[in-house]
């Protein structure tokens, strides 16, 4: 009969100590996350409500809900995601998909690595600069999508440029083979495959967006509004920057106030995520190589 | 004989490299020209020149000329209406990530083709002519990815076939079939040969000898021999390299 050697049982004993280790490693990671939604949901229980999501706040901040900054978060989102996601889309196809591999597209590259690295209040500045001064928008809802959408082109960029670079080059020579041009291989081949990863791309950047504070800071974010934004050329409110405001600077806000409003900002973003990962499954299942 | 193909003073110089030097040939309509030769000779490079996929490599120097029914190919600022003409089965399968049937109606419906009728024609005549039909012709609308190393070469083969080309150009087309289906897609070759010119690379000797009306031993980007195959594997070769080769002595 076989029987194991000392040196197989340790390898075994060994492999499964590792193996534990991985695990509680991991699990550890996850703890924060879940310890942060739930120390904010016993915070934040005394104010949460279906009052505190529909409701403007009243009494300088100190009460009511948190409607207008919700409104203000979603306008955000929304233009910013408008205007960087077809940019950055159509600059990562012409980067993947056309442009020599000279000088000038390497540098181009790096400016896109060094964007992504630029600190969100070099951001906001230049949006003051660029769109609210320069281009005379004023401190608004479109300059600080604006601000956020620049903010966003090189995270956009560089998921669709991988995700279009994971799509097989067998594929598009296949597709050239036959007489297709360039821009059907793209739209026909290319794209449908690369979708997953471009998404991803996207919806993580709305959860980056919902949650910037200092970008739009100076651009078009408000302290306090009486009223809900009008057009994109008002001034409107947000979670992020709300929830800086009661925490900080106003006095007299109940302890739960920030709380709620933080496991707020925190379930909005959750969900975006979630919506991410659903669609990538979704179009992993339609289509699979 | 009509001279469907001259190639002219063909060189390609692939990253400071001579890929093919000087090439010279004349293929003739409706023959079987077959192309033996070791690894690395040009052999795939000289394929790809025909249908102007070379033009993706940008590292690569094409000169000279290749006329197809006279007609300079590079005359043509646009190389899609080329590739139609010149069909190219690539040695390894490519089924693209969508369905059989979509597959095989990719050329007609990039060209612009919209009846359903007539695309259901071209993908059964030609999924028959690639001796595929029966095979799929139950799940024509699942994943083409789903389908074996095999049969996806024979998809490829009838999806170059779909674009109706005057020229079709194999690469090794065999290397991931079968030796019964290689014997059914052979069969439909000779078929074809009534109707279109075929240029095909093969490692397999044997298949060069059966298939082809004339051979061509091409070694480091020069043709050693271009001759009727009666005559090439009767021993009647310039350069007894070909006939080293041919035995197995070498390569």
């Amino acid at each position: 009969m076989f029987r194991p050697s000392s040196h197989l049982i340790n390898k075994e004993i060994k492999e499964k100590k590792f193996k534990n280790l991985l695990s509680s490693i991991t699990f550890f990671l996850f703890l924060p996350a879940l310890i942060i939604i739930l120390w904010l949901a016993i915070k934040g229980s005394p104010v949460l409500s279906w009052d505190f999501l529909t409701q403007d706040p009243i009494n300088g901040m100190t009460a009511g809900g948190i409607f207008p900054t919700i409104v203000g978060t979603f306008w955000l989102v929304v233009l910013s995601v408008l205007v960087s996601c077809p940019l950055g889309v159509i600059a990562a196809i012409y980067l993947s998909e056309y442009a020599a591999d000279n000088t000038l597209t390497r540098i181009i590259r790096l400016a896109i690595l060094n964007l992504a690295g630029v600190p969100s209040i070099v951001h906001a500045l230049f949006g003051l600069g660029a769109f609210v001064l320069f281009m005379k928008m004023g401190t608004s809802i479109l300059a600080a999508s604006f601000t956020l959408a620049v903010m966003n082109l090189p995270v956009i960029i560089t998921s669709t440029l991988e995700s279009l670079k994971a799509v097989p080059h067998s594929y598009r020579e296949a597709s050239w083979n036959v007489g297709a041009s360039k821009l059907q291989t793209i739209r026909y081949i290319v794209l449908p495959n690369s979708i997953p990863g471009i998404l991803t791309g996207v919806v993580f950047s709305v959860g980056r967006s919902a949650g910037e504070t200092a970008a739009i800071l100076f651009t078009g974010v408000a302290f306090y509004l009486p009223f809900l934004p009008r057009s994109v050329f008002d001034q409107c409110m947000s979670l992020s920057m709300h929830l800086f405001t009661i925490s900080t600077q106003v006095v007299g806000v109940p302890d739960a106030y920030p709380y709620a409003t933080a496991l707020v900002l925190i379930l909005l973003i959750l969900s975006v995520n979630s919506i991410a990962v659903i669609l990538r499954s979704y179009f992993r299942t339609k289509r699979k190589w | 004989m009509n001279k469907k193909i001259q190639i002219k003073n063909l060189s390609v110089n692939y990253g400071g490299k001579d890929v093919i030097k000087n090439l010279n040939i004349d293929v003739y309509e409706n023959e079987v020209l077959a192309i033996i030769g070791p690894a690395n000779s040009g052999k795939s490079t000289f394929l790809r020149c025909l249908n102007r996929m070379i033009d993706f490599n940008k590292d690569a120097r094409v000169s000279g000329e290749i006329l197809l029914d006279g007609q300079n190919i590079y005359d043509d600022e646009d190389s899609t209406f080329l590739r139609r003409r010149v069909g190219m089965v690539s040695p390894l399968p490519v089924g693209l990530p969508m369905t059989i049937k979509e597959n095989v109606t990719y050329a007609p419906r990039m060209a612009g083709c919209k009846d359903n009728a007539e695309l259901d024609a071209i993908m059964e005549d030609c999924l028959n002519k690639a001796a595929l039909w029966d095979e799929v012709k139950d799940r024509l609308h699942t994943l083409a990815t789903k389908l074996s190393g095999g049969q996806q070469q024979r998809l490829t083969i009838a999806r170059a076939l779909s674009h109706h080309p005057e020229i079709l150009c194999l690469d090794e087309f065999s290397i991931a079939i079968d030796p019964v289906t290689t014997m059914k897609i052979e069969a439909v070759l000779q078929e074809l040969k009534k109707d279109i010119t075929i240029i095909m690379v093969t490692n397999v000797i044997n298949q060069a000898k059966r298939l082809g009306d004339r051979t061509a031993m091409m070694l480091h980007g020069e043709i050693l021999d271009l001759d009727d195959n009666n005559r090439l594997f009767s021993g009647h070769v310039k350069d007894p390299r070909t006939k080293d080769y041919i035995e197995g002595l070498f390569g």
